[in-house]
């Protein structure tokens, strides 16, 4: 059977679990007419002309696991940031693992989807920002159908969460193929701050298909800042929809590290509702073999006096293909706009491809609307300058290598991930510097 | 401590060295002259190991090891170092954790184990005050945004944190002003001692008033055609290149 058509027959196993009288199942069961209605991208889509999910989608996935595996800490602890406290809410092939976990009730609501979907507590949390902005599209919608489990972060006004959060999607591979749907809410009222850690991680060889959503609200003068990092292992796809809406002064950003998967997709779309805002979209692709990384971006800068900041750095080996989109719409009344977009991307073999695609629809007169993009190699001159120096051939590579990523590393604010970020990038490049620069 | 003979070496099959010999000895500062086009800076590159250029025939040993088929990071172990004429600007990579990176790569190479950091520190405050530099300019991006002078004196800087048997300084005079040129100057004059050697490559005498010679070459179409004492590099000076180019033609 198709995964379209396995994913439809099954819904009425999924409606057991859920209640269907509830608003909430109003609006899954409108996603999946709409889902039913437009089907799996296919590269005919202008938005999916260079990624293709065909192969991945001939798998025959399991939706709904059927036993629930407790894995040991001991064996996952390298997955998460573990050198700092943290809230931690995680997932073991879709369920949550109170075990790993760390949620609080405390001043915020750090805790399951699932029962905010449920509990009358959270009804106008959930009535106001549920489902608000992520898209009608076809694998959105498709999330949206199954929605019922995925992180819960609600920051009331004026809170500063004292420690970063952790989101972790484990995937045991306990079934031959996992499909997993997660489901994220993260409502950062006025003047709060949080700090967000995503990361999905498949234990095993077998195939796993990730196809998340996550909307995140940015109030007046709330900041958040989102790292989400993809290295997972090379049988395990990810389509990672994620839409912020922004509001007055709000400062949000984004960054993406991607360096391991079979095909990463990321959907990122930003929305601007008030002036004086800031939105930050930054990233590091570096790939080899026959992976596949795609960034497609959207900025919507409705109101005036607003910035976006993007810059993403691509290093390609082997066969590996990258993709990169970034569109930024500045409406006619979006005035005194600054938008930045910086896409580099460097080609280390002839048989590496990057599609890059700036693309900027600007109806107002008066803004600032910068973009850059470039595919080059290393540089010859610097590997000898370098290799002069003392420095082997191999190591003045990755230095180079990682003096490129570096732009993006420098905004990222929690010391440990950076850290854990700058080891896995020694680690991909085989070397074994401290890259203290 | 250098020896090269019949050295031959060409890039993408043009010829530029033409049966070279040069032969420097430990304690020496030899000069090496001659107009644009000789083969000046390929000769230092060759000397280096720069890869795109290709030596086809001839010898060249350091100390009594052949180092033709070496890597240019073991050149640099075995202590040669190249000032370059366009030092390469590599944002993300601050001067300091560049040195760092360049003498413990160093080090390893020869079985040791990184310089401690206090030692190291200490290092970087006593050359970077050899060299007047400013401290505020060590944690910048390596040449990035230098000026020139800039460039050329944070090439002299790693020359003295590297210590070298064998410095090679290219057209290190071009683009300093002259207070530059004193420091420049005095760093490498302080530096040299009876265990290694410099060769100064240069298109003027300038540099020569600072830093004197005691061999003078002039390169002329791949070959060295002349050696003298410094006085030769003044009468270069005086009376250009075309009387030795009339010399070896005629």
């Amino acid at each position: 059977m198709e995964l379209k058509d396995k994913l439809i027959s099954s819904y009425v196993a999924f409606e057991n679990g859920v209640d269907i009288n509830s608003d909430i199942h109003e609006i899954r069961s409108k996603a999946l007419q709409n889902f039913e209605d437009l089907g799996f991208p296919t590269k005919k889509l202008e938005a999916w002309k260079y990624t293709s999910l065909n192969a991945v989608l001939k798998e025959d996935y399991s939706i709904f696991p059927k036993a629930e595996t407790a894995i040991e800490l001991a064996d996952v602890k390298k997955y998460f940031i573990h050198d700092i406290d943290t809230y931690k809410i995680v997932f073991i092939d879709g369920k949550y693992s109170s075990f790993l976990s760390e949620t609080t009730h405390d001043n915020m609501d750090i805790c399951l989807l699932s029962s905010a979907l449920t509990k009358p507590k959270y009804k106008a949390v959930i009535e106001n920002y549920f489902n608000k902005i992520a898209k009608q599209d076809n694998l959105t919608s498709l999330n949206t159908a199954f929605a019922n489990e995925g992180a819960y972060i609600y920051i009331p006004k004026n809170v500063e969460v004292e420690k970063p959060i952790q989101i972790i999607n484990f995937t045991t591979g306990a079934e031959n193929a996992t499909m997993l749907q997660p489901r994220n809410l993260i409502v950062a009222e006025r003047n709060s701050h949080v700090q967000i850690i995503e990361r999905h991680q498949s234990l095993t060889d077998n195939a796993a298909l990730t196809n998340s959503v996550t909307e995140i609200f940015v109030d007046t003068h709330a900041n958040v800042d989102y790292y989400k990092i993809q290295n997972d292992n090379i049988n395990a796809s990810l389509v990672d929809n994620t839409f912020v809406e922004q509001q007055k002064e709000g400062i949000c950003s984004v960054h993406t590290f991607s360096f391991g998967g079979n095909i990463t997709r990321n959907n990122l779309n930003f929305y601007q509702k008030g002036e004086h805002i800031d939105s930050i979209l930054k990233g590091i692709t570096i790939i080899e073999g026959k992976q596949h990384v795609d960034h497609h971006t959207l900025v919507h800068h409705i109101e005036p006096n607003c910035e976006s900041h993007q810059d993403y750095k691509g290093i390609y080996s082997d066969r590996s293909t990258g993709v990169f989109n970034g569109k930024v719409i500045v409406e006619k009344e979006a005035q005194k706009t600054n938008a930045y977009q910086q896409n580099n991307n460097v080609l280390i073999s002839d048989k590496a491809t990057i599609n890059a695609k700036p693309q900027l629809e600007i109806f107002a007169d008066d803004v600032k609307c910068s973009h850059g993009c470039t595919i080059g190699q290393l540089d010859d001159q610097a590997l000898f300058y370098m290799q002069q120096r003392g420095i082997p051939k191999k190591e003045a590579n990755a230095l180079l290598m990682y003096a490129f990523a570096n732009t993006v590393l420098e905004s990222v604010k929690i010391p440990e991930v950076k850290k854990r970020i700058t080891n896995i990038i020694a680690d991909k490049l085989g070397v074994d510097i401290g890259f203290d620069l | 401590m250098l020896k090269i003979e019949n050295l031959h070496a060409q890039i993408e099959d043009k010829s530029i060295l033409k049966g070279l010999n040069l032969e420097v000895k430990a304690g020496e500062i030899h000069a090496i002259m001659g107009p644009n086009g000789a083969g000046k800076s390929t000769l230092a590159s060759v000397i280096a190991g720069k890869e795109e250029y290709e030596m086809t025939a001839g010898s060249m040993e350091l100390n009594g090891e052949d180092i033709s088929e070496l890597a240019p990071e073991e050149r640099a172990h075995a202590g040669v170092f190249l000032s370059f004429q366009y030092p390469v600007e590599i944002p993300g990579v601050t001067v300091t954790n560049f040195v760092k990176t360049s003498i413990n790569e160093s080090r390893k190479a020869q079985g040791l184990e990184d310089m401690p950091a206090k030692e190291m520190l200490q290092k970087i405050r006593e050359k970077s005050e050899l060299l007047e530099i400013d401290r505020k300019f060590l944690s910048r991006s390596l040449n990035e945004g230098f000026s020139g002078g800039e460039k050329k004196r944070n090439e002299i800087f790693q020359m003295a944190m590297l210590e070298p048997k064998l410095a090679i300084l290219d057209e290190t005079d071009s683009g300093l002003d002259i207070d530059a040129l004193r420091i420049v100057s005095n760093g490498v004059n302080k530096l040299k001692s009876k265990d290694n050697a410099v060769i100064v490559i240069t298109h003027y005498q300038r540099l020569l008033n600072y830093i004197t010679p005691d061999f003078v070459h002039v390169l002329h179409d791949g070959k060295i055609v002349k050696t003298g004492d410094a006085s030769l590099a003044l009468e270069l000076e005086a009376k250009g290149y075309d009387w030795i180019k009339e010399e070896v033609n005629g």
